[in-house]
C-alpha cells in the first residue's frame, strides 16, 4: 500500500473527476463533497509521501511495473516531495474557502466545475512527480487545458482572455514538445535520470542546446516570464474567483519547479552554467522581469489585476535566484516556490472575500472596508507584509537568501532590482491599506452592494483565510528546518 | 551553393516541417478572424507531429512486428524495422492537440455568443467601449 502512494496522489483525483461529473447529473448537492474527500486524500497521500522521503530519501515507483528506461518511472526526492504536498494541500484549503464563490459565479455548474478542478490537480501533482519528459509534456498540456476551461467559465472578458492564453499556453507547450523531440533524437531515451546519464558526451551538439532553449523558452511561456507573460493578467484577472485563486498561486510556481528541475537533474548544473552560460543573461532578464512586473503594478486600478503583475514579478525572484547558480540562491528559489504559492493564495483568498461581499475590487470601492471586513483585512495586511518582506512572515527569509544569493554572486543589479520591487511593493499595499482604513464607505449604486449588505464574510470563508494567514508566519518560523532538512539535501545531490 | 542544397534535401522532412511551422505561426499572429487563428495553432501543433513522425522512419525498413517471435534462432536485426516509439508518443500529441482545439472551439462559441462576431479587431473595439 505504502510503496504505492506515489501513483495514488495522481490517480484518486481522477477517478473522482470522472465520479463527480457523474454524479452532477443525479445530485449536484454532492459535488463538492466528493471533490472533498478526492482532494483530502491526495493531499492526505502526499504528506505520508514527503514524510517517507524524508526518512528512506529517494522512492522510485514504476507505473504498472514495467522497468525504467522502458516504462514511465515516477521518480519523488525531496524537491517534488515538498511541492506536491503545498500543491495538494493549497488546492484542498482554496477549494473549502471558495465554495460560495462557486455556487455564487457559476451556478448550475458546480459539477463541471468541480470535476476540471480535479483534473487540474491531477496535471500538477502529475508534473510534479513524473520522471519521464514526454509523460510531463502530456501533463502539462492536462492542466493547461482545465485551466483554460476553469478561466472560460468567467463571466466577461474571460472567454477572449482564456482564448488568448489559449494561444500562448498551446505555442509554450509545442516548444517544450519539440526540445523533448532534439533530445530523444540525439539520447533515444525519455527518461529523466536516463537523459541525464547520457548527455554529458554530447553537451558540444548543438542539438542539445537547441532541445535545452527550446525547453527553457516554453517553460518560460507557461511560466509567465517577462516578456512572455502578456496573458497572465488578463487570464487570472478575469477568471471566476475560485479558480483564479486556485490557478494563480500554483501553476506558474509549478512551472518554475519544471524549470529547476531541467536544469538540476536533465541538462545538470554544468551544462546550463558553464557550457551554455546562461547564469548571468537570465539574472539579468529576471531583474527585468522584477522591475516591470513591479511598474505594472503600480499603474493598476484593479485589486486582482495588480495582484497578477506582482506575480509577475515574484517570477523573477525565482527564475533570477535559479539562475544566480549559487546555493543560496538557488535555496532561496526553491523556498520561494513554497512561500509565494502560500502568498499568493492568501492574497487571492482575500480578493475572494472582499469580492463575495462588495462585487467590485476597484480599488476605489475598498473605502472603510477595515471597518466592515476587519478579519478579511487582518489576513490581507498578513499577506502584504509576507509580500513585501517584513519578518518573522515567511517573504522575508526566502527573500534573505535571493538577496545573499546575489550578493555573493556579485549581481548587485539583481539586487537591486529586488530591494526596489520590496519599495514598490510597499507603496501598492499601504496605498490599499490607507484607501481601505481611512476611507468612508461609499454606496454604489447598480451593483447590489449598499452599506447594510457589506459586512465580514462568512466563517466558511474565514477560517481557511485565517489558517493560510497563520501558515505564512508558520512557514516563517520553521525556515530553517526547512531549508536544512528538506532544501540542503536537493542542492548537495546536485553539487551546489 | 551546392553545399546548402544538398544540407536542404537531405533533411527535407525538417525543412518541411518548418515550413509548417512557420505557416501557422503567421496565420495565429497576422489573422484577425479567431477560427484562422485556431487553425493556425492546429497547422503549428501538426507540424511537431510530423516532425516526430518522421524521426522514426528508417530507409527499406518494415512495421514493427516480429514474425519469428517464439523463433529465437531467427536474429532480430533493428534495422530492419522502423521505430514505433516516436508514432506512440504522437497518438498522445494528436489527443492532446484535439482537446486543445475542442476547447478553443467552446471558447469561440461562448465569444461569439456575447459579442455577435469572431474578428478580434471588432471584438477589441466592443470591449474597449464597454
Amino acid at each position: 500500500m505504502m510503496e504505492h502512494y506515489p501513483a495514488f496522489i495522481v490517480i484518486v483525483p481522477f477517478l473522482f473527476a470522472f465520479v463527480v461529473s457523474g454524479v452532477a447529473w443525479i445530485k449536484k448537492e454532492l459535488c463538492f463533497p466528493l471533490t472533498l474527500v478526492g482532494l483530502g486524500l491526495s493531499a492526505w497521500f502526499s504528506v505520508c509521501l514527503l514524510r517517507q522521503v524524508a526518512t528512506t530519501g529517494v522512492l522510485k515507483y514504476r507505473m504498472g511495473g514495467w522497468e525504467t528506461p522502458w516504462g514511465i518511472g515516477y521518480h519523488v526526492d525531496y524537491l517534488n516531495g515538498l511541492v506536491v504536498t503545498v500543491v495538494t494541500v493549497l488546492a484542498f484549503i482554496n477549494l473549502i474557502a471558495t465554495r460560495k464563490n462557486v455556487t455564487e459565479e457559476t451556478p448550475e455548474k458546480e459539477g463541471a466545475f468541480y470535476s476540471l478542478y480535479l483534473l487540474f490537480i491531477v496535471g500538477l501533482t502529475g508534473i510534479l512527480l513524473t520522471g519521464d519528459l514526454f509523460n510531463l509534456y502530456v501533463l502539462l498540456e492536462v492542466a493547461s487545458l482545465t485551466s483554460y476551461a476553469l478561466i472560460g467559465m468567467g463571466s466577461g472578458r474571460a472567454p477572449m482572455s482564456s482564448l488568448n492564453y489559449l494561444f500562448v499556453g498551446t505555442v509554450g507547450g509545442c516548444f517544450y514538445l519539440l526540445g523533448v523531440g532534439y533530445l530523444y533524437i540525439m539520447t533515444g531515451s525519455l527518461n529523466m535520470a536516463d537523459v541525464a546519464t547520457l548527455l554529458p558526451k554530447l553537451y558540444n551538439s548543438n542539438a542539445i542546446v537547441m532541445a535545452f532553449i527550446f525547453c527553457m523558452v516554453g517553460a518560460s511561456i507557461k511560466m509567465a516570464f517577462f516578456p512572455l507573460h502578456m496573458w497572465l493578467p488578463n487570464a487570472y484577472g478575469f477568471a471566476p474567483t475560485a479558480a483564479g485563486s486556485l490557478i494563480a498561486p500554483l501553476m506558474t510556481k509549478v512551472m518554475v519547479y519544471v524549470l529547476i528541475r531541467l536544469i538540476l537533474t536533465v541538462f545538470s548544473v554544468d551544462f546550463a552554467f558553464v557550457v551554455m552560460k546562461m547564469g548571468d543573461p537570465m539574472v539579468w532578464m529576471s531583474s527585468l522581469a522584477i522591475v516591470a512586473g513591479a511598474v505594472f503594478a503600480l499603474s493598476q486600478k484593479n485589486l486582482k489585476r495588480m495582484f497578477c503583475y506582482i506575480i509577475v514579478s515574484e517570477i523573477g525572484y525565482m527564475m533570477g535566484g535559479a539562475w544566480l547558480g549559487n546555493n543560496a540562491g538557488m535555496t532561496g528559489a526553491i523556498l520561494h516556490i513554497l512561500n509565494d504559492a502560500i502568498m499568493t493564495l492568501c492574497l487571492f483568498l482575500c480578493a475572494g472575500s472582499i469580492y463575495y461581499r462588495t462585487h467590485g475590487l476597484e480599488l476605489d470601492r475598498l473605502k472603510g472596508l477595515f471597518l466592515k471586513m476587519p478579519v478579511t483585512m487582518a489576513c490581507f495586511v498578513a499577506s502584504a507584509l509576507s509580500i513585501i518582506g517584513v519578518p518573522p512572515t515567511c517573504g522575508f527569509f526566502s527573500k534573505w537568501y535571493l538577496i545573499s544569493g546575489g550578493l555573493q554572486a556579485g549581481q548587485y543589479g539583481f539586487v537591486a532590482a529586488l530591494l526596489f520591487s520590496s519599495l514598490v511593493n510597499v507603496v501598492l499595499f499601504f496605498r490599499v491599506i490607507e484607501i481601505s482604513y481611512y476611507g468612508d464607505f461609499e454606496t454604489h449604486h447598480g451593483h447590489g452592494s449598499s452599506p447594510a449588505v457589506v459586512m465580514e464574510s462568512p466563517a466558511s470563508m474565514l477560517v481557511p483565510l485565517l489558517i493560510v494567514s497563520i501558515g505564512l508566519v508558520v512557514v516563517g518560523l520553521y525556515t530553517c528546518s526547512i531549508v536544512n532538512h528538506l532544501i540542503a539535501p536537493i542542492l548537495m545531490q546536485h553539487g551546489f | 551553393m551546392s553545399d546548402l542544397i544538398v544540407a536542404v534535401l537531405g533533411k527535407y522532412n525538417y525543412w518541411l516541417c518548418i515550413v509548417l511551422m512557420m505557416i501557422g505561426l503567421y496565420a495565429m499572429i497576422a489573422k484577425k478572424n479567431l477560427i484562422k487563428k485556431l487553425v493556425g495553432m492546429n497547422i503549428f501543433q501538426t507540424s511537431i507531429i510530423l516532425f516526430y513522425v518522421s524521426i522514426g522512419c528508417k530507409k527499406g525498413a518494415t512495421i514493427p512486428i516480429l514474425e519469428h517471435r517464439a523463433d529465437h534462432s531467427v536474429l532480430v536485426d533493428a534495422a530492419h524495422y522502423i521505430n514505433p516509439l516516436p508514432h506512440v508518443l504522437m497518438l498522445t500529441a494528436i489527443v492532446v492537440s484535439v482537446s486543445t482545439f475542442g476547447v478553443a472551439l467552446a471558447l469561440a462559441i461562448k465569444i461569439y455568443r456575447k459579442h455577435k462576431t469572431l474578428e478580434e479587431d471588432e471584438i477589441l473595439m466592443q470591449l474597449r467601449s464597454e
